[in-house]
């Protein structure tokens, strides 16, 4: 599966569009990193278990995307965008999303 | 007396989070310059395809990749503090300018790092998001997410 974020895949024709396929998933921190964070709260700096928490959320909802497209018969994304919001407190929602494009090989 | 033991308690995480955090931002100051030098003959824009193809060949390139970085980072109680009191007299909050520049900047170093090999890094787009505190407090805010993402080309 080739996920691109422009708009066309280089040096191939799109042969049929699928239209929007998205995946998403909702993540809480768990209460060892949120201890662990709270003291790096004091002398600041980077929050480790936070940025890998994302971006494991980040890989299930490009999967689960992925999963997506392949079910509808598609070898590639393009235009594939990212966004975050905060659902709860200590919770985060991650979506992805893009349109799913057959191409020539 | 029982006073006394919650303002101590906060002078001592003013003074830990005042030397601690300016050494550890020094640090990775450091190190987001010294990678940015590392990566400087990697470009990455935020044009598109179609803009970046009139600058350059693009038939050259003959595979695509999605590659994204992201990094969470904490600013440090004394700048809290710093910036709580800016909320009192407004004005510009230096101490979560230096925040987020350190997390924007790290982010895209390593996005840089996940594309080695590539030519350059076209579509880029940054994304922020606040992560505020455990305590209840949805005011403050504690630490951003910093997240980047683009289209990285190899030949």
């Amino acid at each position: 599966m080739l996920l691109t974020n422009i708009d066309i895949i280089p040096n191939k024709n799109i042969i049929e569009h699928f239209g929007l396929v998205s995946g998403s998933t909702v993540r809480a921190k768990n209460v060892g990193s949120d201890i662990l964070a709270s003291f790096k709260n004091v002398i600041g700096g980077e929050l480790q278990g936070y940025t890998s928490l994302l971006n494991e959320a980040r890989e299930e909802a490009t999967n689960r995307m992925i999963q997506q497209a392949q079910s509808l018969g598609a070898n590639a994304i393009i235009n594939v965008r990212f966004s975050t919001s905060s659902v709860a407190q200590g919770a985060a929602e991650i979506y992805v999303y893009g349109t799913a494009v057959l191409t020539d090989s | 007396m029982e006073i006394l033991i919650p303002l101590t308690a906060s002078l001592v995480l003013l003074l830990i989070g005042y030397f601690i955090g300016t050494i550890l931002e020094k640090k990775h100051y450091q190190s987001i310059n010294d990678r940015e030098e590392k990566f400087i003959n990697l470009p990455s824009v935020t044009m598109t395809y179609r803009a970046a193809s009139k600058e350059t060949d693009m038939s050259k390139y003959s595979k695509t990749q999605l590659v994204s970085g992201g990094v969470v980072v904490s600013i440090d109680y004394f700048k809290r503090f710093l910036a709580l009191l800016r909320n009192f007299f407004g004005g510009r909050v230096s101490s979560y300018e230096t925040l987020v520049d350190r997390a924007r900047r790290e982010a895209i170093l390593r996005m840089k790092e996940q594309s080695s090999g590539a030519d350059m890094i076209i579509n880029v787009r940054l994304e922020t998001s606040t992560i505020s505190s455990s305590a209840g407090d949805s005011e403050t805010v504690d630490s951003i997410e910093a997240f980047a993402y683009g289209t990285a080309l190899y030949k």
